[in-house]
């Protein structure tokens, strides 16, 4: 299948299209400092169903997104340029949260995300007369925010927290031992333990603050890497284009982090629910 | 002979194809099978709905207002490098 053809499912980086920050996060897993080999290392479940049935898939999806800005982009870099603070205003109320969000992604810390993401509003007021609409402000200003992370992250290598530094194993989306084993004479490889169905929970428990928590934890749990895609695309609503084109990512690698967080924070989620039982 | 070879998919792969499927990355030959099997599986129907869930539980973090001593210290720095003058440029 073209998406392991040169993915390393590890950390979802192909070997020759280093990402930017995503390097940088890889190298954070080897305490040695060397990068993880990006090839070689493919699932079990990956490698069977390259040999199966699952092929070919369709190359459109592959090619390099172009965004350009928009003409409410161009609107604010204009009133920007002229000094109108409500422009600024309204770029830091859409904006803030998520840069630090995504700079926690590199630093590990909340509080040193935050520093970096209020560093990096005065980086994109200096670099505003090299604003040139190639792309849209969203990812101009986050291209910013990413580099100065970066940056900050190394500059603190050595103060990031363990948690991060545990490199994402090779554990398939979902506990092998809820299926049927390979010796099942008619049903390998299905469900042995479904998943429990989550609408028969109380749709109160759904919104719960304590279900909400267990997600952000888990959230802070994964990989950099998955993190930062997940949080562009399921908490700030960005279209994978758009993560490609800032993370420097093809569509096929940003599908495997994305996946791959997905599946964990649903396990999660899954542990949190049965655990609490339907109340 | 298992399923793979019968041109179907089995429930543990279809839980690795699953985000290929939300994203509408699968070919097509390759939807029809997921398709087909979601028809005749409880197990894997429960499993996208509860992925369904986690993403739009993923999607209420977002909610979160920029807190106002920030917002402040960041409208002082904006009113700083306005009157430094020189860095703006005319539109």
């Amino acid at each position: 299948m073209r998406w392991t053809a040169s993915t390393c499912n590890t950390c979802g980086l192909t070997a020759t299209e280093p990402a930017m920050g995503l390097i940088d996060v890889t190298a954070t897993a080897h305490p040695t400092g060397r990068l993880r080999p990006a090839r070689g290392r493919r699932r079990p479940e990956r490698r069977a169903l390259r040999r199966g049935s699952v092929s070919a898939m369709p190359t459109p999806t592959e090619q390099p997104p172009s965004y350009e800005a928009s003409p409410d982009d161009l609107r604010l870099v204009k009133a920007l340029r002229n000094g109108d603070e409500s422009a600024f205003a309204e770029l830091v109320d859409r904006h803030h949260a998520a840069m630090v969000r995504l700079a926690t992604s590199y630093v590990r810390s909340r509080a040193v995300a935050e520093e970096v993401t209020q560093e990096a509003w005065l980086g994109v007021l200096q670099s505003l007369p090299r604003f040139e609409g190639r792309s849209s402000l969203r990812t101009w200003i986050f291209r910013i925010l990413a580099n100065q992370a970066k940056t900050r992250a190394e500059r603190e290598r050595r103060t990031v927290p363990f948690s991060s530094l545990t490199p994402d194993g090779e554990r398939p989306s979902v506990d092998p031992s809820r299926f049927l084993g390979a010796d099942h004479p008619a049903n390998a490889g299905h469900w042995a333990s479904p998943p429990r169905r989550w609408e028969e929970q109380p749709e109160t428990s759904l919104l719960s603050g304590e279900a909400t928590a267990v997600v952000l934890a888990a959230i802070d749990e994964l990989p950099a890497a998955q993190r930062e895609v997940i949080t562009l695309r399921d908490v700030d609503g960005w279209s994978s284009a758009e993560v490609c084109d800032l993370l420097g990512l093809t569509e096929g690698n940003q599908r495997v982090l994305l996946h791959r967080g997905r599946s964990k924070v649903r396990a999660k989620l899954e542990s949190y629910y049965d655990e609490t039982g339907a109340r | 002979m298992n399923d793979h070879d019968r041109g179907e998919l089995t429930c543990r792969e279809m839980v690795e194809l699953i985000t290929d499927y939300l994203e509408g990355a699968l070919s097509e030959g390759d939807r029809a099978l997921f398709d087909e099997h979601l028809t005749r599986c409880d197990g894997c129907d429960g499993y996208l709905e509860q992925m369904r869930t986690t993403i739009v539980m993923v999607g209420r973090l977002s909610a979160e207002p920029v807190p106002a001593d920030v917002h402040r210290r960041l409208l002082h720095a904006f009113r700083g490098w306005k009157r430094a003058g020189g860095e703006i440029p005319s539109a």
